[in-house]
């Protein structure tokens, strides 16, 4: 059996010309780091990064009944989001656990678009046009054709102010970036062709998404390459990874998975049981017995070593009662921090447990999430 | 005078130094390899060291990988400044970021010159 070829981005090419290292993520060859995962990581919280995120995927809802499409097929209220506005959603199983998390963007009356990881976005594109028959709504998967690059950091702002004040924008002032509210989204048009900029992203810094053609990706990169100068650095993917882990945002995979239920991994308030009738998954969240379920916590520790994801977690007994998903020595913090999946009678914020850490127990605390909040 | 260095397969190089010491540690390549040390396990002085095994680890933002000693001896010194400041590695692998210090007998025969170990690594 040959082994299938890895997607590239549009962006492909630049990032080879910057001298990145590469990885196989979900089947995309995306940059891991172009320099250094520390000097990318810093960059974020103090100046600006520019993220490839070509390979998430993008679903565009259009009908009458889109958002009531939305509100059968995910576990929020969908109908309920206004035009221009942003929300984090889950897709359940008919048993209730995780088969994503998305970000969906109402952009018009009939309009949304929903962004799926890489890894899930085929079947998150099936499932929302099985769930979607019966209703008056068309489903296209525009994954493909669509660039997605963020630029997340405090000077952010400044940089894509200054690079969409470019003649080939259209439909988008400085005043409506700078007045952009956290999750929500503007609409305008880049050499002619449709631009989201929105005011989300994954790493608890200010920050955009910015989404085109995928014909405009490599122009509208170097447009804000040139805005940005030194103060906006390419960042990998394991930038990516430390700088949401110290976020406190999960990861397909590790945090969110098919046998994971959303309250267990504490986003029971994703789910609109009150505010709308049945949707997939519905049954088994009503009826769930949560009762000992492992919870996921926020771990943190001193000294350098850090449980990775597999590490098992353990009372000061030594009695095993959990299990790392995500772990890292937290660039910004200075000391290891964790997420892990424990039983629920050590979750207090404050409770002393134990790392194994390649065999060796190291000390640790429970912590509420997130780590690192910009201040 | 310190003597040419001589490289291990794991890419560790050793530099016999006029007082009849050993100072070893990582190569630049292997510091390129790992990315951004954060965390170096070292063993403590008075430890005995064997050509060939396990010593301690080093681990970066990625990855922890097995440290070898590559002669046999004692280890009469341990860098404390990677241990505090383990980014050393990837800033000076050959000179501030050498690891340990150790005495020996004789060093093993297989350990490669400077043109056998850039070959290895197919610069």
């Amino acid at each position: 059996m040959l082994d299938q070829p890895l997607n590239a981005t549009a962006l492909s090419a630049i990032h080879e010309g910057l001298g990145a290292a590469f990885t196989d993520f979900a089947g995309w060859q995306m940059p891991v780091r172009y320099t250094s995962d520390l000097a990318e990581h810093h960059a974020v919280r103090r100046s600006a990064g520019i993220f490839d995120l070509s390979h998430m995927g993008e679903i565009r809802l259009q009908g009458p009944e889109a958002g009531q499409a939305l509100d059968h097929a995910l576990a929020g209220k969908l109908s309920g989001l206004s035009v221009g506005r942003a929300k984090y959603s889950l897709m359940l199983t008919e048993d209730g656990g995780v088969v994503d998390d998305v970000i969906v963007y109402r952009l018009a009356e009939e309009t949304y678009l929903v962004v799926a990881n890489a890894g899930n976005a085929p079947e998150v594109a099936r499932e929302l046009t099985e769930r979607s028959r019966g209703h008056d709504v068309q489903v296209r998967d525009e994954s493909a054709g669509i660039a997605l690059i963020a630029v997340q950091g405090p000077a952010s702002e400044g940089i894509v102010v200054t690079a969409l004040a470019d003649a080939a924008v259209a439909g988008i002032s400085a005043q409506d970036v700078a007045d952009l509210r956290y999750y929500r989204v503007l609409q305008g048009t880049y050499q002619g062709a449709e631009l989201l900029l929105a005011r989300t992203g994954y790493t608890r810094e200010d920050g955009f998404e910015l989404y085109v053609p995928a014909a405009q990706a490599v122009d509208l990169w170097e447009l804000l390459t040139a805005a940005g100068g030194e103060d906006l650095v390419p960042c990998g993917l394991a930038s990516r990874d430390t700088l949401r882990l110290e976020a406190g945002m999960p990861l397909y995979g590790h945090e969110l998975g098919r046998d994971i239920l959303p309250a267990q991994a504490g986003l029971g308030r994703v789910v609109a049981l009150a505010a709308k009738g049945d949707f997939v998954g519905r049954a088994a969240i009503e009826t769930a017995d949560l009762e000992g379920a492992r919870v996921l916590v926020g771990l943190a520790a001193e000294g350098r070593r850090a449980g990775r994801a597999g590490s098992a977690v353990k009372d000061t007994a030594g009695a095993v009662i959990g299990e790392i998903t995500s772990g890292a020595l937290s660039p910004s913090l200075g000391h290891p921090v964790a997420m892990a999946f424990i039983d629920p009678d050590h979750a207090e914020p404050g409770t002393d447990l134990v790392i194994d850490v390649r065999g060796k127990d190291l000390p640790a605390r429970v912590v509420p999430l997130p780590f690192y909040t910009r201040d | 005078m310190t003597t040419e260095l001589r490289f291990s397969k794991d890419h560790e190089w050793v530099r016999v130094e006029s007082d009849g010491v050993a100072v070893i540690g990582v190569t630049d390549f292997a510091a390129g390899q790992l990315g951004d040390v954060v965390y170096v396990d070292l063993p403590e002085e008075g430890d005995t060291i064997t050509a060939g095994t396990e010593m301690g680890e080093i681990e970066s933002t990625k990855s922890v990988s097995d440290l070898f000693s590559p002669i046999t001896g004692t280890v009469t010194e341990v860098n404390q400044a990677v241990v505090d400041a383990p980014e050393l590695v990837n800033a000076s692998p050959f000179e501030d970021g050498w690891l340990i210090r150790a005495s020996f007998e004789e060093l093993p025969e297989d350990l490669l010159t400077r043109e056998q170990y850039t070959e290895l690594v197919g610069e």
